[in-house]
């Protein structure tokens, strides 16, 4: 990464208050990081917004990213914001194509490591095929933020072919899990201060966007539903569609796929693997006859080689998640209260 | 996963619990005491699978549960007032105080920080010179060695900033208070594995002789726990009382001889307030007179006296076994996991916070 983009020579070392006040400085930052790095037709304007043109069915999202610590095994805050918004994209069933970027930095952030997350925004935009074409940098006191809040909102076009959404989930639809569960959480939970254990578990950051439309390519309207699992994990998203689709959802925990350190962790920091944020699968809920064939299709798309049938859409206990455990007992699974809480023992 | 996965096994579940319907010919309340056991009854839904003359009841186990409310606002009163790092296990932060929960306090700005061991707590002291870092020491006879262990490493490493503020509590005398209740319908224990592991068996040999009852020490995979009361439904058909091990791939008779050695340095038993049942006779460990530097309650003399519970609570009746979660009118209404009245809708092992999940799939299911 360094050496195709060897950081500029910049006469500061540490980004201040001065780099957010729009004048020569912030002027400074931005053309030898920014729009050196991202350039496009449509940034490269500089002008107060984007204009292009545009038709057809949409999909636009945006999201906020806030975590701690900015690097973490397997991925940056930076290439987050991007596959994050790529991936809110992909689940609306679309093809993601613009992207806007947003920097709230905190005064005495490095600009090395600002240089570093640019860089790997660059990477992730290419990887997912958009391109980032109008933004903004504030800076804020020292003590205001923590270090650099991103958000980046997203426009893309919904393939055609595509129909996803909540309605259109029917009893005896099949749910799969594009790949194994709650990586993305615990590789930041091994370096969060305080928490720190040794690991090779990394992030799941990925764009989806290849998978998902491959998937619609091959299944069309087959396919009724997609949703990323990120915050809150498989369980929240799963409550979601329950709640909003007013059905029920019955999971088999010994079908869900789950790394073995992964797991190893959970159960030695008293969490469960349900409720630990993901930022690089899906859940897809897709008509029953074609499950297995969505299964093998995955499987073969980049990221989702874990692919796995893990339960199925009833009509018994409306709005609410079962799950049968490997010793054939069964429990309510609920949405996550607040944030998850590590136990005493 | 290899020590983990044959203890979740469904086959030699279903198998367990063939053989304890066979075994069985009448009803028995049977009590698991670690809030640990009744986290995984729920989790791996055992309750529904048990046959119905097996009535489960949830014992006092649950540390965040017992800890007194004082004692919360105490850690809050630390943290907001004189400025100290408030270290804490991570589920003892949603428990309601008087006014507020750790969490609530965290949200206002004081530097409450979640940690997995005392041991880290210290070392956040030796980087903060300036600052009074205090351990929430909370939890039965298993969390105690860690916690001793930190206050001797502050000590020897001259650490002055560094103090507990214990809340330990042991089982044995609980066990005895929850028999002592005129209300109390138990017929046998699982005791905690966790808790033996560190104490070993012997204790609970002059409870079984004391009240006739069978003890079975446990672990919590479903495995285990099926095991464990298996064992107790045995004996109490055969109607003999005995203390059994059925941990002893982990708990040896005689426990951990240095992890009790470092309790005993540091510690000393002594009566113990417990949150929702009362004052329970040397039920609970305070730092001896040699440790008293490292000690929160003596260093930070402040008086904070205890705020009456919600009176709408019945969560000591049911910590002893009293009452179900269920019998509460409350439960389910103005107390939800979000909205707990009292500690034992908080925690994950708390007794109405599993009933809170279990009935919801009963009723789901049925």
């Amino acid at each position: 990464m360094q050496l195709s983009c060897p950081m500029p020579k910049l006469d500061f070392d540490k980004i201040t208050l001065g780099h957010g006040g729009g004048g020569t400085l912030s002027n400074k930052l931005l053309e030898k990081t920014v729009f050196e790095l991202l350039g496009n037709d449509l940034l490269d304007k500089h002008h107060d917004g984007a204009i292009f043109d545009w038709e057809g069915k949409t999909a636009f999202t945006t999201d906020s990213f806030v975590i701690s610590p900015l690097f973490f095994p397997g991925g940056n805050i930076g290439e987050l914001a991007v596959n994050g918004t790529v991936n809110d994209l992909a689940m609306c069933g679309a093809k993601p194509k613009y992207l806007s970027l947003s920097f709230i930095i905190e005064e005495g952030l490095l600009v090395e490591e600002f240089w570093k997350i640019v860089v790997s925004i660059k990477e992730a935009t290419e990887a997912a095929g958009v391109k980032i074409i109008t933004g903004d940098t504030k800076v804020v006191e020292h003590g205001k933020g923590d270090k650099i809040f991103i958000n980046t909102t997203g426009i893309g076009k919904i393939l055609p072919n595509a129909d996803i959404n909540i309605n259109r989930v029917e009893e005896a639809d099949v749910i799969i899990v594009s790949d194994v569960v709650a990586s993305h959480g615990i590789a930041i939970m091994s370096v969060r201060k305080g928490l720190e254990f040794e690991s090779d578990i990394l992030s799941d950051t990925r764009p989806l966007h290849t998978a998902v439309e491959s998937l619609i390519t091959q299944f069309g309207k087959d396919i009724h539903l997609l949703k990323d699992p990120t915050r809150g994990g498989l369980a929240s998203v799963l409550n979601e569609i329950a709640r909003d689709s007013s059905r029920g959802i019955y999971l088999e925990e010994q079908k869900i796929p789950i790394d073995d350190q992964v797991k190893a962790a959970c159960e030695i920091l008293g969490l469960d693997p349900l409720y630990v944020a993901n930022e690089g699968i899906f859940i897809t809920v897709v008509k029953e006859s074609i499950s297995e064939e969505v299964v093998q299709h995955l499987r073969k798309q980049p990221h989702c080689t874990n692919a796995s049938i893990i339960g199925q859409v009833v009509n018994d206990h409306p709005k609410q998640v079962v799950i049968k455990s490997g010793i054939g007992g069964k429990r309510i699974v609920n949405m996550l209260v607040g944030q998850q809480l590590p136990r005493i023992c | 996963m290899k020590f983990l996965s044959e203890y979740r096994d469904g086959d030699l579940a279903k198998k367990l619990l063939d053989e304890i319907t066979s075994v069985v010919t009448k009803p028995w309340s049977i009590m698991e005491v670690c809030g640990g056991q009744t986290h995984s009854l729920v989790k791996h839904g055992i309750l529904d699978l048990l046959p119905s003359e097996v009535n489960m009841i949830h014992g006092p186990g649950c540390p965040v549960c017992v800890t007194p409310m004082h004692l919360i606002d105490k850690a809050i009163y630390l943290a907001e007032e004189k400025g100290a790092i408030l270290c804490s296990y991570g589920d003892m932060l949603r428990v309601p105080g008087a006014q507020k929960s750790l969490l609530d306090s965290k949200a206002l700005g004081a530097d409450i920080r979640i940690l997995y061991s005392p041991l880290e707590a210290v070392e956040i002291a030796k980087s903060n010179p300036d600052k009074e870092v205090v351990f929430f020491a909370v939890g039965f006879e298993t969390t105690a060695p860690a916690n001793a262990l930190s206050v001797l490493q502050a000590a020897e490493s001259g650490v002055n900033n560094y103090s507990i503020l214990t809340s330990h509590v042991l089982v044995p005398p609980a066990i005895e208070a929850v028999m002592d209740d005129e209300e109390c319908n138990i017929d046998g224990f699982l005791a905690a594995g966790h808790v033996c592991t560190i104490m070993g068996i012997s204790e609970y040999g002059p409870i079984v002789d004391k009240y006739n009852i069978p003890i079975v020490v446990t672990g919590f995979e479903p495995i285990d726990l099926l095991q464990g009361i298996l064992m107790v439904v045995k004996q109490l058909e055969q109607g003999s009382s005995e203390l059994e091990n059925q941990y002893s791939r982990v708990v040896r008779t005689e426990g951990n001889l240095k992890a009790m050695e470092m309790i005993q340095n540091v510690f000393e038993v002594q009566d113990r307030v417990w949150r929702g049942i009362g004052n329970i006779p040397e039920s609970g460990y305070e730092i001896n007179a040699q440790y008293a530097a490292y000690d929160a309650n003596l260093k930070f003399k402040v008086d904070i006296p205890d705020s009456p519970e919600n009176e709408e609570c019945i969560a000591g009746q049911v910590l002893k076994g009293i009452k179900k979660p269920k019998d509460c009118p409350q439960f389910g209404k103005k107390c939800k996991p979000e909205f707990p009245l009292g500690a034992p809708m908080v925690s994950s092992e708390g007794a109405c916070a599993a009933y809170y999940h279990f009935s919801q799939a009963a009723q789901a299911l049925s």
